[in-house]
């Protein structure tokens, strides 16, 4: 008979997350008892506040004298910190965009083109089941940047992918696009989370323990079965690839991007960019640091690949959300770079690329929002031509965005691409550093393309026109700006914060 | 006096006046162009002062630096926000400033009746503080900001009558040709830092040694194709001719006296690494000579005077470059050049907006003519920057053109014949289609259209051009007087060798002005003293045609850029389709060995993503086996 004791959480640490899901479930409850008028804003200012207070709580968790919680499976350290930090503040920018609620399907469970959905759209239903679930996503991705067990790590991937998959099928246009983009998310993604749940199971069966720091323990000592241990990085390092879309695991990407509700693409896109490399940077430099001769040259192809397919494709897209997809493929590389770094520096700037990026994209996606016709939004890159005469402050604003994209000095971009690659540099990995400054170079012609397109073109006259934004959206892109801005002309003190405050605790 | 801490205002003080502007609007419309024209002006007069207490100096402690934030700071890795005056960027500064408010000046009167004047002279304003943060920052990061900036501005300039689909159609142009030039720039500070671990010039110039010439030859390369797209050189070069669709004054003060020549300013600029790398070095001759000889053809067949003006541009330029890639003994005189240029060339470019307002906009020099009596302040000032450009004595272009050809010749053996040659063959040339334009403007018959009633031009916009000229005649000789310019730059750049003079200085000059003799009389036998017809004639020589399509630079960067950039891409997209999914397809069904059940689900595309991922972890898997065996 033993006796029970009371596991220690520490809840101060697990706030932030605490503070989300406690904020969803409060969600769910409104939507099943509050009146369908008033929820559309109920849920906006209950989303927002949650976010609010969660970043609060963050806050106040830095600098409490234990690092671990859970019982030792979530280390609330340094790096943990500023991922979580980023995350909520891309959520908070990104959450406003859903209250467009007019880009949401009105009868989710509707089939498409079926009398429900027709009688939903004449009534004018808007549903905000949305918010709920882009919470609950939140705090998966909150677990998965501070996770330290291998059990807690699948539990949160699967905790952020279920509400994206249902999110990505939820745009009120092109209802079958969005549900295919949605099927297809959700297979690939259980596909890729066999993948990983296989690896895990072989980590355990190579170290015996499924915490990090069992599995550094075990490499280090160098006794185990060396296979094992092969077959876990491999297949671990399969799931978290599908994640962040490296190449050839990427070929959901360009499809969900494209097919999910615009707003969505934006929060899925930046936010969980964000999660998944900060899970990765753990991983890789406190569980399998040990092992990085065996699995540095074959990341470092991985990455080499993913920069140069994802620039060279991007060129020919002729649909701005499928390019900002690939974009994002190549963004992966670099950022990918920063993993295979393996010092300090390339912590670094891994984080402070992955907030610059994720700013920026949100921005970039409220944008691609406004651009509409009669039927919906407008994504085909022709007929954006001359948006520069129509709306010239939403052009030069998307500019600005493609210029950060493309790393053109005084935009977040440009000292994010500067510091991952004297990361490489300094790890010494010159193939890195040459194919990044290529591929940057070849990424930067299809930004500048676009540029081009919308200022020296002559516009169609096909009834493309720039909605005005919201007020909601037009802070997402204001704020998306100003970071931007303040990220590549005063980057030092940022910079000298993530320096001084990201490290691991193994 | 001033000090070092007031760097930030030269800068400061324009940029201040172009953000001020555009925020303010509508507002600001009745004395926008005043307030921006103050600007640049306090911005000239504070580097006067410094100009001053600089040369009131040692001569090694002339260069200051200011120092404003850390920018980026990476590991070990630290850029600062900084900004430096020495003897090479305060002849820059003098420059850019002074010339760019005499050409604010000029476009007050000259944009009167443009509804958007107050943006103009936001965008000349911007323009002015990214060019001055060219030639002032202390690294190639900071100079690849301004130079990045430059850009920015000027396609907002010569984009800014965007109204006409061609204006557009040239912007893209420049913006494209420049993008290839600017991802030279980067890959030069790349490599630098990559191999030196420092993008400072100082830093820079103390690594020199410890890198091996390949690298220096890399950086050196890169470093041309930069100076090639932004100064409008061979093979970047056919932008600049596009680029005058813009307004006259843009003309005169981007693609005339700054922003075309910050290709020149880079490579002086990194003299350093060029006598380090004599192959870089003899390309940077190679390109400035076929530009010079290039530019001189296109110019002798234009009939359009901006046009004309724009290729002898290029030609000068080309001029510099040359000089600038003849080492140490050319380095001071390429600035010599640039900064006699700077006055004579944006000075008849004024001289052409002046002409273009009195005949309603046409830039047809086949209409023009006989202006020399109604004109006569136009005549006379663009008259002497003729003079100067040809080269007569004692104008401003004789003295810095002279010294460029001597240069060239003594730069030893068969090269220094052949540059040699080559500088006084284009000044031959120079002499001719200057000759010409003047010829069809001002000397020859009217030509003119009905209803064009030619007048002179009102004083704010001749005053600028009467100060030019004066720069014109006596730049030169103030240059040269106790070799004032050489001695001054020289301690920025390594000793001269000291060589044979294969030709004496004063042979040369008997040389250069028989060129110019030749050249003028030349054109005045074919234009002056035959009449000119009103519309270009048809049944000309296949050169001239040649030249009046730019020597064929169009077709040139379609087949060599274009159409294999367009073929890559495609090929690329197909092979993404086709190749790819059908491989993975093939791969993927043998791998999971049941193609058929795969091949029944419904949705295709699932199904070989599924595959692409399967082959990759697979591939991953056996990688990592690969490498641990």
């Amino acid at each position: 008979m033993g006796i029970f004791t009371s596991p220690i959480l520490n809840y101060g640490m697990l706030a932030p997350i605490l503070v989300v899901l406690a904020g969803a479930v409060a969600g769910v409850l409104i939507e099943a008892f509050a009146p369908r008028k008033s929820r559309s804003s109920s849920q906006l200012v209950l989303s927002v506040f949650t976010l609010v207070i969660a970043l609060v709580a963050l806050i106040r968790a830095r600098g409490t004298y234990s690092n671990k919680a859970a019982m030792n499976s979530i280390t609330f350290d340094g790096a943990g910190y500023l991922l979580q930090m980023s995350i909520l503040i891309i959520a908070i920018i990104a959450i406003l965009l859903l209250a467009d609620s007019d880009k949401f399907a009105a009868a989710p469970t509707a089939a498409p083109g079926s009398d429900e959905e027709r009688q939903a759209q004449v009534a004018n239903i808007r549903v905000t089941e949305i918010y709920p679930l882009t919470l609950f996503a939140i705090a998966g991705m909150l677990i998965f940047t501070v996770a330290t067990d291998l059990i807690m790590l699948f539990v949160a991937l699967e905790v952020l992918s279920l509400p994206l998959y249902l999110m990505a099928g939820l745009a009120r246009r092109r209802r079958l696009a969005s549900q295919e983009a949605a099927l297809k998310y959700f297979l690939l993604g259980a596909f890729s989370s066999a993948f990983f749940l296989f690896g895990i199971a072989y980590l355990y069966g190579y170290s015996g323990s499924i915490t990090f720091a069992g599995i550094a323990a075990a490499i280090t000592g160098g006794t185990a079965n060396d296979v094992f241990l092969l077959i876990g990085i491999s297949f671990v390092s399969v799931g978290l690839l599908f994640k962040v879309s490296a190449v050839p695991f990427h070929s959901w990407a360009p499809d969900v991007y494209q097919g999910s509700p615009t707003a969505v693409t934006a929060f899925m896109a930046a936010a969980t960019k964000v999660a998944a490399f900060g899970a990765m940077l753990r991983i890789f430099y406190v569980a399998f640091a040990g092992d990085v001769w065996q699995w540095r040259p074959i990341l470092t192809a991985i990455a080499l690949i993913t920069m140069v397919f994802g620039s060279l494709v991007a060129i020919s897209q002729r649909d701005v959300k499928r390019m900002l997809a690939y974009s994002s493929i190549a963004h992966a590389g670099f950022l990918l770079s920063g993993v295979i770094a393996l010092n300090k520096s390339g912590l670094d700037a891994t984080i402070f690329y992955l907030f610059a990026y994720g700013i920026a994209t949100v921005g970039a996606f409220a944008i691609v929002s406004l651009v509409n016709d009669a039927s919906g939004e407008v994504t085909d890159l022709n007929r954006w031509a001359g948006l520069g005469k129509r709306s010239p402050w939403i052009a030069i604003a998307f500019s600005f965005l493609l210029l950060a994209f493309a790393g053109i000095p005084l935009t977040s971009g440009f000292v994010g691409k500067f510091s991952i690659f004297s990361a490489a540099y300094e790890s010494g990995n010159t193939a890195i550093l040459i194919t990044g400054v290529l591929s940057s170079a070849i990424a930067a012609f299809f930004y500048i393309r676009v540029v081009v397109l919308m200022f020296f073109k002559d516009p169609v006259e096909d009834g493309t026109s720039v909605v005005i934004p919201s007020i909601y959206t037009r802070i997402t892109i204001l704020v998306s700006l100003a970071i931007t801005l303040i990220l590549g002309v005063f980057p030092a003190p940022v910079l000298d914060y993530i320096s001084q405050t990201a490290f691991f605790l193994r | 006096m001033v000090t070092a801490s007031s760097l930030v205002y030269l800068i400061g003080l324009p940029l201040f006046g172009a953000a001020f502007l555009l925020l303010i609007g509508r507002k600001a419309d009745k004395w926008g162009h005043i307030f921006a024209t103050a600007m640049s002006a306090g911005s000239f007069i504070l580097g006067l002062l410094h100009f001053f207490e600089m040369s009131s100096r040692a001569t090694e402690d002339r260069a200051i630096t200011q120092t404003l934030f850390t920018w980026i700071e990476v590991g070990s890795f630290k850029v600062d926000a900084a900004l430096l005056l020495d003897q090479l960027s305060i002849c820059f500064v003098l420059l850019i400033s002074g010339v760019g408010t005499l050409i604010h000046i000029y476009s007050i009167s000259y944009m009167a009746h443009d509804e958007n004047r107050r943006r103009f002279f936001a965008y000349l304003n911007l323009f002015i503080a990214a060019m001055l943060l060219l030639v002032l920052g202390n690294s190639y990061l900071n100079l690849y900001v301004g130079w990045e900036g430059v850009g920015l501005a000027s396609y907002l300039l010569i984009g800014f009558w965007n109204k006409k689909p061609a204006y557009a159609t040239a912007s893209k142009k420049a913006f494209v040709m420049n993008r290839i030039g600017d991802m030279g720039l980067s890959f030069a500070i790349m490599i630098a830092f990559a191999t030196m671990g420092t993008v400072l010039f100082e830093g820079v110039k103390e690594s020199v040694d410890r890198v091996g010439t390949p690298t220096l030859t890399a950086i050196g390369i890169m470093l041309l194709i930069a100076a090639t797209g932004k100064s409008a050189q061979f093979p970047l070069q056919a932008w600049l001719g596009d680029a005058m669709a813009g307004p006259t004054p843009v003309s005169a003060l981007i693609h005339a006296a700054t922003m075309v020549t910050a290709g020149v300013y880079l490579i002086v600029r990194s003299n350093f690494i060029f006598d380090a790398a004599p192959t870089a070095q003899l390309l940077v001759v190679i390109v400035g000579a076929i530009t010079l000889i290039f530019g001189a053809i296109i110019g002798m067949a234009k009939d359009d005077i901006k046009k004309a003006l724009a290729a002898s541009t290029m030609s000068q330029i080309g001029y510099m470059i040359v000089g600038a890639g003849l080492g140490p003994a050319g380095y001071a005189f390429a600035i010599m050049h640039l900064l006699t240029h700077g006055f004579f060339k944006a000075g008849m470019f004024l001289g052409a907006g002046s002409v273009m307002h009195g005949m309603n906009d046409e830039v047809n020099m086949r209409k023009y003519g006989g202006l020399r009596k109604v004109m006569p302040i136009t005549f006379v000032t663009f008259g002497l920057g003729y003079l100067a450009i040809i080269g007569v004595p004692p104008f401003a272009g004789f003295y810095s053109k002279d010294e460029i050809i001597a240069t060239a010749f003594n730069s030893g053996g068969a090269q220094g014949i052949i540059l040699g040659s080559v500088t006084l063959l284009g000044a031959v040339i120079t002499a001719f289609y200057m000759t010409r334009v003047m010829v069809l403007t001002f000397t020859s018959k009217a030509r003119w259209d009905e209803g064009v009633h030619p007048h002179e031009s009102p004083v704010l916009m001749w005053l600028p051009m009467a100060i030019l000229a004066i720069g014109s005649v006596t730049a030169g000789y103030l240059f040269t007087q106790g070799d004032a310019l050489v001695s001054w730059l020289a301690p920025l750049f390594a000793k001269k060798e000291e060589y044979d003079e294969l030709m004496p200085h004063s042979v040369v000059t008997v040389l250069a002005i028989t060129a110019v003799i030749i050249g003028v009389t030349a054109a005045l036998m074919k234009y002056q003293f035959k009449s000119v017809d009103a519309i270009a004639p048809s049944d000309v020589s296949l050169a001239t045609r040649l030249a009046r399509n730019d020597l064929g630079q169009d077709l040139f960067n379609e087949a060599i850029f274009m159409r294999p950039g367009q073929a890559l891409t495609q090929g690329l997209v197909i092979v993404d389709e086709k190749v790819i999914d059908g491989a993975v397809h093939g791969i993927g069904s043998m791998a999971v060995g049941s193609g058929a059940t795969l091949r029944r689900t419904q949705s295709g595309y699932v199904r070989s993503y599924a595959a692409l991922i399967l082959v990759g972890a697979l591939v991953l898997l056996a990688a990592i086996w690969v490498v641990t065996q």
